[in-house]
């Protein structure tokens, strides 16, 4: 199905003489979770901001997003109009995966947005706090099933340190990979598994319509209007932000990149987008140019000692 | 107000004339986009959103819901004339609707298509409205192994019913599965069989697969038959309109393809082309004319056109009220709602009352204009097949490449294409079943991902699998299905083996 909006681009460039503005944006993910819903905003805000006419999201899911990374470097390159979706997630599935294609093999252009990570179990679930779920943990490591995204992206890491932290053995824990939030909400949602690890955005409004019970959240300090403890708080020492960031194709022109940043720019500044980050629930965490691929590089081997550590990469 | 006076108000607000014109220019488009090759709805949907994005809210919504239908009535169409179908779940529909075209039944496959479509639009929708919150309790009960179980169901079901040895079923169900497990491992993110070619990584194409199998199979077979193949395909033969014989295999085929394509689509992993399936097998099993499965039955129209619809409809429930997006062209209705200021949730039937109603009465509407439109153009539809053989069939050719390259502009995605057309033929001579093949590779990951994911929850206890009364209960009916045939064929062996020599093709 998702090759059909490759075909979008096919079709309009047929229909229309092309300008360079048409984005087309990959959301390496199923649709619904983050990822998809960063594309979607990006696409609603370069629409109505004008920065672009015709914005088309098309997503490519699986193993963490390496799947959609390797099928944009091949196919996308030196293309000046295709972005991609990308964030933290990505960062630990190419260690995970030993993906032969990398974040070195396309063109990180900015990081947009961040957000926490957010630890619930169902509504009718007899756990009621985290430390209820750690002392469940301790007792049968393999007891305790986690629904969460794909295997080594932030989910897994989160529930590795968590375990780290409390003692656990970090390589028994009995971490269940679903492609994309939608998929672990439904799960998480049915009791089909015993907690379910992701971005508290994704978890917002079932919290907020009591059917999850939020246990903790992976912040440093608690979150304004988030009624849950942090991690840290409850005698956990961890904490974790998963952030989104747009990639652009391989094999751009100094130019071409630099027109895309602007774009870009333009997008984060609008009041389109600020206000999407307000009801979305995510931080502004806009960092770009030659700070962002510092800290890019700072991140991934930081994640590569985190996923040694809790034994995730040999 | 209650649920029957906002959906009225909703109704009576989408039956101004204003805004019927917007369901009828909705479903055109949708339709014209829909009938090109290889664009299913979901890319129609996408590709005409914004067309909406300059109308009111009420006004956008109607014309959203009619690009939305007339986008998969159009994708129907093609699946019967051109036996090209342009998603996984319209595959059903070629299977017996082209059969019928091909026998100068075009008009009735279309127009039951078409009817199915409604009625089945019609029912799903207006469960949609009623009990949506309950049915999505029930979806979130199936967890890993009941969808294991409903995925076991569906190999049994099918693969017998796909032509007439189950040995010959399995056969081609398992070369699916084997090509099903080429791509990365969702659960694991290991490299499996893709020989380090990037367009493996992704696993094989489904639609890729399909075009190929029908289409440019069918193609091979008969230009290899030369003069010696049946003379040119009459274009209609009889009524153009479905007869009162038509009517009466129909309906039950429309509510049964609508009673089993709602839950499944309802299902959060369920997928539209499951239901499609599972409605084949069921009318091919009730049917009273077995002897026409294959060879152009309308059950298999009606039935699973239906189920594809119903299973749109079901599609919505956990859209609106868990805000999960569960296909693609789900997702991009999201995308549009939120244009809308709809924010699908628990709490959007609580708290956007008068939009959700909007849309529903829109969906109504719309499923009503589509009927309007196309039973008209029925006729004009089906004079394509009048196109001398030769033609048509370069055609067909020619619409399969350009729509598989549209899809996913690569070389080796045509050499697939073509090699696995190849495969298709030489199928089809040895007497093979095509559709197997095609059904295990769309069915072989999803099993395979929730055995595992229920074993990982159990901690690798296999009895899990039979602990839920629902997993229990659907593995027992596979059992039933499979075991039951068997034993009637061994009863009857020489009947049975007659009939299966002489139909043979």
């Amino acid at each position: 199905m998702k090759h059909f909006f490759l075909a979008s681009i096919l079709a309009g460039a047929l229909a229309l003489p092309a300008y360079a503005a048409d984005y087309t944006i990959m959301a390496p993910a199923a649709p619904g979770g983050g990822w998809d819903q960063t594309a979607r905003s990006l696409q609603t805000a370069m629409q109505q901001e004008k920065i672009s006419g015709n914005v088309q999201v098309m997503n490519v899911p699986g193993a963490g997003g390496t799947i959609g990374i390797a099928q944009f470097a091949s196919q996308q390159k030196g293309k000046p109009n295709a972005l991609m979706v990308g964030g933290y997630v990505m960062v630990g599935a190419i260690l995970t995966n030993k993906s032969p294609v990398t974040l070195k093999d396309v063109t990180p252009i900015a990081r947009l947005t961040g957000e926490y990570e957010a630890i619930v179990v169902p509504a009718s679930s007899d756990i009621k706090t985290i430390g209820d779920l750690v002392a469940k943990l301790k007792a049968d490591p393999g007891a305790v099933s986690w629904g969460g995204g794909s295997a080594g992206g932030t989910d897994h890491i989160l529930v590795g340190l968590l375990a780290k932290s409390a003692g656990v053995d970090p390589t028994k824990i009995n971490y269940i990979a679903f492609s994309g939030g939608g998929e672990a909400l439904a799960a998480i949602l049915g009791s089909q598994v015993t907690a379910g690890v992701s971005s508290y955005g994704e978890f917002e409004s079932q919290v907020k319509a009591g059917t999850l019970r939020l246990l903790a959240v992976s912040s440093e300090k608690k979150i304004e209007g988030v009624d849950a403890p942090t991690l840290k708080e409850s005698g956990f020492d961890v904490v974790l932000q998963n952030w989104r960031m747009i990639a652009a194709a391989p094999g751009l022109s100094a130019e071409q990149k630099k027109a895309v940043e602007a774009d870009v720019e333009k997008v984060v500044k609008s009041k389109t987008w600020q206000e999407t980050l307000k009801t979305k629930g995510w931080a502004d965490t806009y960092l770009s140019g030659e700070a962002f691929d510092a800290q890019l590089a700072k991140d991934i081997s930081a994640t590569e000692a985190v996923l040694k550590d809790i034994g995730l990469v040999k | 107000m209650t649920t029957f006076e906002f959906l009225l108000q909703g109704l009576l607000a989408a039956a101004q004339p204003l805004n019927l014109l917007y369901a009828l220019i909705g479903v055109t488009l949708g339709t014209a986009v829909g009938v090109l090759p290889g664009i299913g709805p979901a890319l129609t949907v996408a590709l005409l959103l914004p067309v909406t994005y300059r109308l009111d809210p009420t006004g956008s919504l109607i014309m959203f819901a009619g690009i939305y239908y007339g986008g998969m009535y159009g994708g129907s169409t093609t699946s019967i004339l051109l036996n090209t179908p342009g998603e996984s779940a319209s595959i059903v529909t070629a299977l017996e609707g082209n059969k019928m075209a091909r026998a100068g039944r075009g008009g009735p496959a279309l127009a039951t298509a078409a009817i199915g479509s409604f009625v089945a639009g019609l029912i799903a929708t207006l469960l949609l409205a009623f009990i949506a919150p309950y049915i999505v309790k029930l979806a979130l009960v199936f967890g890993p192994r009941e969808y294991f179980a409903l995925m076991v169901l569906a190999f049994v079901t099918v693969s017998s019913a796909f032509g007439d040895s189950t040995l010959r079923g399995l056969t081609s169900l398992f070369i699916g599965l084997a090509f099903s497990v080429v791509g990365i491992d969702q659960l694991t993110g290991q490299n499996r069989l893709s020989f380090g070619i990037p367009d493996l990584l992704d696993g094989i194409e489904v639609t890729t697969m399909a075009v190929a199998m029908f289409a440019i199979g069918e193609t091979l077979f008969i230009a290899a038959q030369g003069d010696k193949g049946p003379d040119k395909v009459e274009a209609v033969r009889g009524s153009i309109w479905m007869s009162a014989q038509d009517w009466a295999r129909s309906w039950k085929a429309w509510l049964r393809g609508t009673l089993i394509g709602f839950p499944i689509g309802a299902m959060p992993a369920g997928g539209a082309e499951i239901g499609t399936f599972l409605s084949y097998a069921t009318e091919k099993r009730l049917t009273k004319h077995p002897e026409e499965f294959g060879n152009g039955a309308i059950e298999g129209v009606a039935g699973p056109e239906a189920a594809n619809n119903a299973s749109a409809a079901g599609t919505l429930v956990p859209l609106l009220t868990l805000g999960l997006p569960t296909t693609a062209t789900a997702a991009i209705m999201l995308a549009g709602f939120q244009q809308y200021g709809l924010q699908p949730g628990p709490l959007l039937f609580a708290t956007n009352p008068q939009l959700v109603w909007g849309l529903i009465a829109s969906l109504l509407i719309a499923n009503l204009m589509l009927l309007v439109l196309n039973l008209p153009l029925v006729g004009l539809w089906v004079k394509l097949l009048t196109i001398p053989k030769p033609w048509l069939y370069a055609g067909i050719l020619l619409f399969a490449t350009l729509g598989t390259i549209g899809a996913n502009p690569s070389v080796f995605e045509l050499g697939m294409l073509l090699t696995f057309g190849l495969l298709g033929y030489a199928m089809r001579i040895f007497g093979y079943p095509i559709a197997p093949v095609v059904v295990g590779l769309i069915l072989g990951p999803l099993a395979e991902q929730q055995l595992r994911r229920s074993l990982a929850i159990s901690q690798g206890d296999v009895t899990t699998l039979v602990q839920s009364p629902i997993a229990a209960g659907l593995l027992l009916l596979a059992a039933l299905a499979l075991i039951i045939p068997l034993i009637l064929r061994a009863r009857g062996r020489g009947e049975v083996l007659s009939q299966m020599a002489a139909s043979e093709d």
